[in-house]
Order: structure tokens, then sequence, then C-alpha cells
């Protein structure tokens, strides 16, 4: 099952090298990672993506409780939560193409934020599968360069995730 | 205020951390951390011949000690000499604090002479590591490497720090922190109430009941509680090869060590089981055999500190978090209140069944190996168990001679058997045989080796005469890398790939005259004894015993794999269970 960890940790030299290593010497996988500071400045919060059965999943979240710069962390996916991932995509742009393109991104409620000649550059946010639907939408054949930031994700209602 | 530099800053940081001593080897960025050595008289280095030595020294230091073990290396060649006895401590959650020199902080990433990123290469075998960035950080580094290093599940801690940040130049104000607080760092106190009732639930309802202990009982200096609850349950007990002398082994209720070459009866009591308490054990492969065939109907009792080692390989119904020997004091103190009676019967047969598997299969009943003209490697041990009455810190290298002293030399007391269980490490005998007898100057300390293992570490012989350390190296010379040669045996159709060494053995009497120690060589079995008994009266000597064993003996029993369960066990080269 596809997992969303939020992790709040030491905003340290070495903390998110020390998190990678852990998925990578355990033979966990990471889907998606995304990382950034707070708005407490000796904080930095990660979400990460993940997919494993329940015993693995137990097996990760122990087992980045235990390094010591991980503070907190909470896995978003037990609980009503909200996910985003923001996308920027180059698509071939000329002739009709324009048009179609161009009724694909309302419909997915992207925004065209660059434009030439003969490409637009396509910004869009939602759930990674919402992301992967517009990619299918447009075509492969259109699509000349894909940036996606990876999932960010905080829960619904009053759960905070803080010290 | 005292105004002291970065390297002084470490130095009374360390006296005040309560160090007593350092096992180290300079090196060029470490060099204004020894200037400050060797202006200060608190602290006593112990200058080994090679990093790895000094890891395992201070590894064993902390083992046999319960204190902390402190490493001083120099960037580079200096560190990486190192990882082995990082990895070898972490393996075996050892407590360790390792201090690396680092080239100077403006040189950091120009691949400048002797750098290498020692955090990044001791990552994944620390369970913290510090890369200095301020000479002031200095003291609450330390302070907080020994908190983390000594807390919850110990392990090693390094601490890298570049040369500038120890400079004798500038000086800084001194203040050694007396608390640490961490915020992302909680160890657990004391374990579930709740859970804890029902573990005693369980054991009282238990009609076969077994306890299971590991290195976290020695660790936890949990001993005491360990034995008062398993005379209270009157339930046999087994441990690990980490946890020998966690429990009395001469005591009616030990039934051996289980596992991989553990006892008949003790994997047998496992695998027949309704339930185990399993404390400060992790389930090891080596332990479980193959684990969906573990002990089909047992319910597990899981204690340890480390949440991420419960229900990791084996899933616990009865998880608890906690300090060994906080949770046990209170199951203790929950059993002296439980209306629940124990089912004697059931027990009584329970142990009729398990004296019954012992009589056939113990070790230490009669002699389970055929013995002809040649020293048996078992005697070898049984004879040092009586020659030093059982009462020696023993630390052992890896192969066969490490099994059979696991087996053949009955540990009553925690922190006298000091081996590498987790990573195995061939080398570790002699240097951590230094550690023991530098912190217990008079006691009695013998290194159990192979003639493989020995040459790992062998240089320390010179480290052993600058130091007096009178250790007894006991080496089943059994001309051949066993351990390998013995899978070779029974998995490869006796093609012995590299496990022999032609003629190429050196005379290890004449090499321990030029170090200046003693050799002695036996080849009969009817020295045995008497030569042992001379090497041990030599209170004051390093005494390297060359002992020629018989080369194609096996370690006995052991674990069929793959697909076999605890009970499925070759009893010699041709009997199984
Ligand atoms: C550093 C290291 N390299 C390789 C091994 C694999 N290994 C395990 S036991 C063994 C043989 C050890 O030979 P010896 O020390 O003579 O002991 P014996 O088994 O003969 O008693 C080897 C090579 C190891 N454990 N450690
Ligand atoms: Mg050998």
């Amino acid at each position: 099952m596809r997992r969303i960890i939020s992790v709040l940790m030491e905003n340290e030299p070495g903390a998110l090298s020390r998190v990678v290593g852990l998925f990578s010497q355990r033979g966990y996988n990471i889907e998606s990672l995304t990382v950034a500071a707070t708005e407490d400045a000796t904080l930095s919060r990660m979400t990460l993506t993940t997919i494993g059965d329940d015993h693995k999943i137990e097996q990760i979240t122990k087992h980045l409780n235990r390094l010591i710069d991980v503070v907190k962390l909470v896995d978003l996916t037990e609980g009503a939560h909200i996910e985003r991932e923001l996308m920027l995509i180059k698509v071939r742009a000329s002739g009709a193409q324009r048009a179609e393109i161009k009724r694909c991104v309302d419909i997915f409620r992207g925004q065209i934020i660059d434009v030439s000649a003969t490409v637009y550059t396509i910004q869009l946010t939602g759930t990674s599968d919402k992301l992967s639907a517009f990619y299918d939408a447009v075509g492969e054949a259109a699509i000349l360069e894909v940036v996606r930031s990876g999932v960010s994700g905080i829960a619904r209602g009053d759960k905070v995730l803080g010290l | 205020m005292e105004l002291l530099s970065g390297g002084d800053m470490l130095m009374r940081a360390l006296a005040d951390e309560g160090v007593e001593c350092i096992f180290g080897y300079p090196g060029g960025a470490a060099l204004h951390i020894y200037d400050a050595l060797f202006r200060q008289d608190k602290i006593k280095h112990i200058l080994v011949r090679h990093e790895q030595a000094a890891t395992h020294a201070a590894d064993a230091f902390s083992r046999s000690t319960g204190k902390i073990g402190v490493v001083l290396v120099t960037s580079g060649p200096g560190a990486t000499n190192a990882i082995t006895g990082i990895a070898t401590a972490y393996m075996d959650s050892i407590p360790m604090v390792v201090i690396s020199g680092q080239v100077a902080s403006e040189r950091i990433g120009e691949d400048a002479f002797q750098e290498t990123d020692m955090v990044g290469i001791s990552r994944p075998i620390v369970k913290h590591s510090f890369l200095v960035k301020d000479a002031r950080d200095i003291p609450a580094i330390i302070k907080k490497a020994f908190y983390i290093a000594g807390t919850g599940r110990p392990g090693p801690v390094v601490v890298d720090i570049p040369k500038d940040i120890t400079s004798p130049a500038t000086t800084f104000e001194y203040h050694y922190p007396d608390k640490v607080k961490l915020r992302s760092y909680t160890p657990a106190q004391r374990g579930h109430t709740g859970q804890i009732k029902k573990a005693v639930q369980l054991l009282l309802q238990a009609k076969r009941p077994i306890i299971y202990a590991g290195g976290g009982v020695i660790q936890g200096n949990a001993s005491p509680q360990l034995i008062e609850l398993a005379r209270k349950l009157n339930a046999p007990v087994t441990n690990t090869l980490m946890g020998l002398g966690a429990y009395p082994a001469t005591d009616r209720q030990f039934v051996g060590m289980l596992g991989m070459h553990g006892t008949v009866e003790a994997n047998y009591a496992m695998h027949h089981s309704d339930v185990i308490l399993a404390v400060g054990a992790r389930f090891d492969d080596r332990v479980t055999n193959t684990t969906s065939k573990f002990c089909p109907s047992a319910k597990i009792i899981h204690i340890d500190i480390d949440p991420a080692s419960i229900s990791k390989t084996v899933p616990a119904d009865v998880p608890i978090v906690g300090p060994v020997e906080s949770v046990l004091n209170e199951m203790l103190e929950n059993l002296k209140h439980a209306d629940e009676k124990q089912d004697a019967a059931a027990l009584q047969e329970w142990w009729s069944q398990i004296e019954e598997w012992r009589s056939r299969y113990g070790l230490l009943v009669k002699p389970r190996y055929i013995a002809g003209d040649k020293i048996m490697p078992q005697e070898v041990i049984s004879t040092l168990w009586e020659v030093t009455k059982g009462d020696a810190y023993i630390t052992s290298d890896v192969g066969q001679h490490q099994m059979f002293a696991a087996q053949y030399y009955p540990f009553d007391k925690p922190r006298r058997w000091i081996n590498s269980g987790g990573l195995g490490t061939m080398g570790f005998g002699l240097p951590a045989a230094m550690g023991v007898q530098y912190a217990f100057r008079d006691a009695t300390v013998a290194c159990v080796t192979g003639e493989g293992s020995i040459q790992m570490c062998i240089q320390e012989l010179s480290t052993c005469k600058q130091y007096n350390l009178p250790v007894k190296i006991i080496c089943l010379n059994n001309q051949a890398l066993g351990m390998v040669k013995q899978w070779q045996d029974m998995q490869y159709s006796s093609r012995y790939s590299e496990s022999l060494y032609e003629d190429s053995l050196p005379d290890f009497v004449k090499l321990m005259d030029a170090y200046g120690h003693v050799g002695i060589r036996v080849t009969k079995r009817e020295e045995l004894k008497s030569k042992m008994e001379e090497c041990f009266a030599m209170k004051d000597k390093t005494v390297f015993m060359d002992i020629h064993v018989e080369p194609k003996e096996h370690v006995y029993p052991m674990h069929i794999a793959p697909n076999g369960s605890m009970r499925d066990m070759w009893l010699n080269k041709t009997e199984r269970t």
C-alpha cells in the first residue's frame, strides 16, 4: 500500500542523509521525497511516500523514529489527509494542438505559465493520481519535459504535527 | 570562567565525563588533540598498533565494565581502520565514543591529504554522529555523545573534529553541561503497565514456559532480576550467544545456549514451548532458523528497549518496550500480588521432559565427541574452565573455537564472555582481551582464538608488551579456517577452497619470543592440563598456548538449514534429530 509519512526533524546537516541512508540500507523504497525548513528554523519537515505492507511500514516508522534527528513523525495515510503535488510540464503545442492542450489544461485546472511559438509550459497541482492522469490525457508524444515536486501532505481538521 | 583551546576543551570534557582511558593512535589531523592529551594527567592513553584494535579494545572495555569505551584516531586511514570495530560494536549494541580527527574545516571537500568523509562512511554503523563546526560546541557535543551512546539501545557514536577546531591558537570559555536534553531522543523509561500485567498472566498460565534471554539483559544490568523471575516461575532459561552469563550456566534451570550451535535441549524446549519470554534478545536468524517454522505453539512476550527490534522477524503477542531491568522489576512486583496459580503438574511434566532431553543430548553431561589421539578442541575449553575455576574473562575470535568456547565454558556471571556475535569479526579476540585486562588489572583474562583469527590482529602483542597486559591466548590450532572448512565439508563435498594455508603458519612460540612474551606448544593430550596450569601460573606474563587440536572436528549440534525449524539439528556428522 502507498503511504505518506510526514517527518519533523532537526534542521541539521546530515539529517537528510541519515533518512535517505536508512531507506537504502534497509531496502525500503522511496517513491518521492520533499523536504524544506518550517516556520521554526530549527526544524525541517519532510514528506515521503513509500510502498509497503503493514509490517514494512511499521518497521519504517520505527526505524525513522530511532534516528536521533527525527523529532516526530506521522503516517498521514492512517487518517483523513490532504495531499498535493506540483508538476511543471512542457508540451509541444503548435497548430491545432494548441487549442486542444489549452482545453485539457482548463479541465485539469492547470495554468499555462510560459508560452513560445511551439511550446506551452504548464503548472498543475493536485494529488499524484491527478497529475498522472493529466500526463496520460496530453499523451506521451506531446510531452517534452516533466518535473514533479513530490508529494506534500497535511492532516485534515484540527490535527497538527508540531512539537 | 576558564579559557581553553578546542583540544584542551575536548580533554577536559572527557575527564568531566569520567573517562579514565582512551584507546587510540595519533596522526596529523589529531595532533592538536594528542598534544592536549600530553599536557593533562587525568586520562590515560593506550597506544595500539592498528586502529581496528583500538575500537575492539574500547568495545571490550565497555562490555566488561559497563562504562563507555573511548577511541581516538586520526583522519583518513585512521578513521577507515576504525570502521570494522565500530560496525562490530554497532551490531552488538555496545556503547562507545569514537573521536576522529578531520582535515581542517576549510579543506573539507577538496580531497585534502588524509581526508575521508568519516560521518558519511560510518553513517550506517553508528547510533549517531557529529561533525564539530565550532570549538565552542565541543563540551555540549561530548555530553550528548556519551548520553546517546549509553542510553536507550546503546551503540557507538562518532565525533569527527576538523583540525582547526582543536587548534591551540584560540581559546574559549569552558563549561561542561551537567544535563542533556534532546527533544528528538527520549528512550523509554519504563514498560507499559497493562502489557506487563498481561505478560505475567500469560506466564502463570503457561504449561511449557521458557525464558529466552539475550545481550540486552547484560547491557541492561538485569541479571539479578532475570534470575529472580526465573526462580519464581521455575521456568527453564536459555541464553543467546550474546547473553551467555546473563543467567548462571551451572544452574539447574539453565538449558544452555540456543540457536545454530546451541544445545539440543534448549532448541527443543523453545520449539515445544507454549509461552516464550524473550528478554533483550532480537530473534536473530542464527537463533530462529526458518522463521515461518519458529516455535509453532508458542505465545511470545518480547521485552526490549528498542521498539524496532520487536516484531521485526517474528511477531510478538505481548510486546513490551522498556528497559529490561525496570520491566522485570515490575513483573516481579506483579507476580507477588497475582492470584493466579501455576499449573504445578504441567510444569513438573515439562521439567521431566527437559531432563530427559538433557540426559540424552546434553553437552556437559558426558562427552559428545569421539576422542582419539589428538587433543579435542572441546577438551581444551573444558580444561580452560577447570584451570581458571570458571572465573575468567573469556574473549573470543570467530570460528569453530568461538562456538566451542560458548558451548563448553559455562559462564556464571554477566560480562565475562566477550565476543563479536552480530558481526562475527575475526581479529576481535586479542584486542578485546587487552581492553578487559586494562580494566581489570588483576583478573584472569583469556582469549580463545584460532590460528586464522589471531593473525588478523597479532600486531597487538606489541601493545601487550608496552602496557604489561598479561592476557592468556588459547589458540585452538586446527591448521585451517576451520569453520569455513566445516561448511565446505557439509555443503561443498569437502572442496577446501582457500581454507588451508599449506605449510605457511608461523612458529607461534618463536613469534612470542620475538615479542618478548612466552609461547607454549601443546601437541599431546596428556600434557594439556599441566601446560595450561603452567600458563595461568605466569600471572604477570602474556602467554600464547599453541594447542594443536584434531583438525577434522566439526561443531555440533548444528541447525539443519535451509528450511529447518529450531528442533532440526545435526548431532554429529551422520546423526540428526
Ligand atoms: C574478518 C572476517 N573475515 C572472514 C570471516 C569468515 N570466517 C568465519 S570463521 C572463519 C575461519 C576462522 O578460522 P580460525 O580463526 O582458525 O578459527 P577455526 O574456525 O579454525 O576455529 C572465517 C574465515 C570472518 N568471520 N571475519
Ligand atoms: Mg583454525
